[in-house]
């Protein structure tokens, strides 16, 4: 792994492999990251956790962060919730992510 | 109906400070918004959070920034028309423009400026395939009237601030509220959450957690709703009404169909003046792009400020307009 440079791979809503190269000095989050790679993703709020339009799901076995309860009143208000639900947003990008595996949520109307 | 010279679709803070740089050129503003309150995104999504990238504030409340913004354009005396969403418009015999909201009024204006931010806030809808069938024939997403569900059978799905105080009020009103959230813990106000708590304790309301509601059915009028939970699997309960209480989300809505250059749910602006393809309409702030657009509040500010100059050529077109600073001239009240 080069220094500083996470590969995380996005499935996106018609299960279509993206895989990305993230940079973890940047403070960047993975709602950033999709849509800098112009995926499907609205991050409507700006990364604040007070939409759910970066509502995606964890596949792979990572350990993430708890989710914040800012999140979780979010994710409330989202479709679709699962388990292994999150708001890319709320997912920086650390070291430790290297070979994340998630999947966008569909969207409602 | 009545008579502006710029009619200003979205009372965000860009249609605010809009309402300044206009009253400096003695042009007259009416704001229309969808939403109850002026503010925008920042009464509706984030009032209690600070914003640091304000020039001359190092942080300052959203809800601050709103209530200083009123107080700035006050003297221009700016009308408002809110909680109506702006529907449709027509050109009237000599070229000025007639606003038409979602309950009729109507408005006329030489200029219009849209900003309108990320659109119009609507209920979130649950994604039902059937849903669209029943709104208003079971389905609410918006309570008007309490009286509506008295001695009904009612399902509330939803466990904010509105699920809360809705189930609360509603369980003096309604026959039985069975309130369902996805998880066992409730956001919103602390003794909103106690009373919910309290009256499933009591029986008053049934609390299914852990649970979605997932479909409905009813021939013409809703008949009763699919609840799908973690520990019981599916369950069917027969109901009057269902209120799904999910927040708001916003959609660019009617302006979607006025003719606009739109690219990625956002209006194509000239940067020498913000304005649109369509002639006499000009969009600044989060809804507009151009190259190297930054939805960021100051930038919505710059671009108010030299929309409204170009809004005044258009108005006046024989007149000169000279450029004044206000430490100059100081402030001069609209009559």
């Amino acid at each position: 792994m080069e220094e500083n440079v996470i590969s995380i791979t996005v499935l996106d809503r018609t299960e279509n492999e993206h895989i990305l190269e993230g940079p973890t000095d940047m403070n960047l989050n993975l709602m950033e990251l999709c849509k800098a790679a112009e995926l499907e993703v609205e991050g409507t709020c700006g990364g604040m956790a007070l939409c759910a339009s970066c509502h995606c799901y964890i596949i792979s076995e990572h350990e993430l962060k708890e989710a914040t309860d800012d999140e979780e009143d979010m994710l409330d208000q989202a479709f679709f919730v699962e388990d292994n639900s999150r708001l890319a947003c709320q997912i920086h990008l650390q070291n430790n992510l290297d070979g994340l595996v998630v999947k966008l949520a569909p969207v409602s109307e | 109906m009545k008579q502006t010279d710029i009619i200003i679709i979205g009372a965000g803070p860009c249609g605010l400070f809009t309402v300044f740089e206009a009253g400096l050129l003695k042009l007259r503003c009416h704001l229309v918004d969808s939403l109850p309150i002026p503010g925008g995104q920042l009464s509706e999504i984030y009032p209690k959070k600070p914003i640091y990238d304000i020039p001359g504030y190092p942080s300052i409340l959203a809800g601050d920034l709103v209530d200083n913004l009123l107080k700035q354009i006050e003297p221009f005396k700016p009308e408002f028309t809110l909680g109506e969403r702006a529907e449709k418009i027509d050109k009237d015999e000599a070229g000025h423009y007639v606003l038409t909201t979602s309950r009729g009024t109507q408005i006329k204006a030489p200029v219009i400026c849209i900003a309108g931010g990320l659109g119009c806030f609507e209920p979130r809808k649950p994604p039902i395939a059937n849903i669209a069938e029943y709104e208003d024939k079971g389905i609410d997403y918006i309570i008007k009237d309490p009286e509506k569900f008295r001695d009904k059978t009612l399902v509330i799905a939803g466990g904010g601030d509105s699920a809360l105080d809705w189930t609360i009020e509603l369980s003096n009103i309604a026959k039985e509220i069975t309130l369902v959230h996805r998880r066992t813990s409730f956001r919103g106000a602390l003794d909103s959450v106690d009373k919910v708590m309290e009256l499933a304790n009591s029986k008053k309301i049934n609390l299914i957690t852990e649970a979605q509601v997932t479909g409905i059915n009813g021939n013409g009028v809703l008949k009763e709703v699919i609840i799908k939970t973690q520990q019981h699997g599916e369950i069917t309960k027969a109901v009057d009404n269902f209120i799904p209480l999910f927040g708001l989300s916003p959609s660019l809505g009617p302006i979607s169909e006025w003719g606009l250059n739109i690219t990625k749910n956002a209006i194509e602006v000239d940067t020498l003046d913000y304005s649109t393809n369509v002639k006499g309409i000009y969009a600044i702030g989060d809804i507009n792009t151009y190259k190297g657009k930054l939805k960021l509040i100051l930038c919505g500010f710059h671009e108010g400020t030299l929309m409204v100059q170009s809004a005044f050529k258009y108005i006046y077109p024989d007149q000169k307009l000279s450029f004044k600073y206000t430490t100059v001239t100081g402030i001069t009240e609209l009559q």
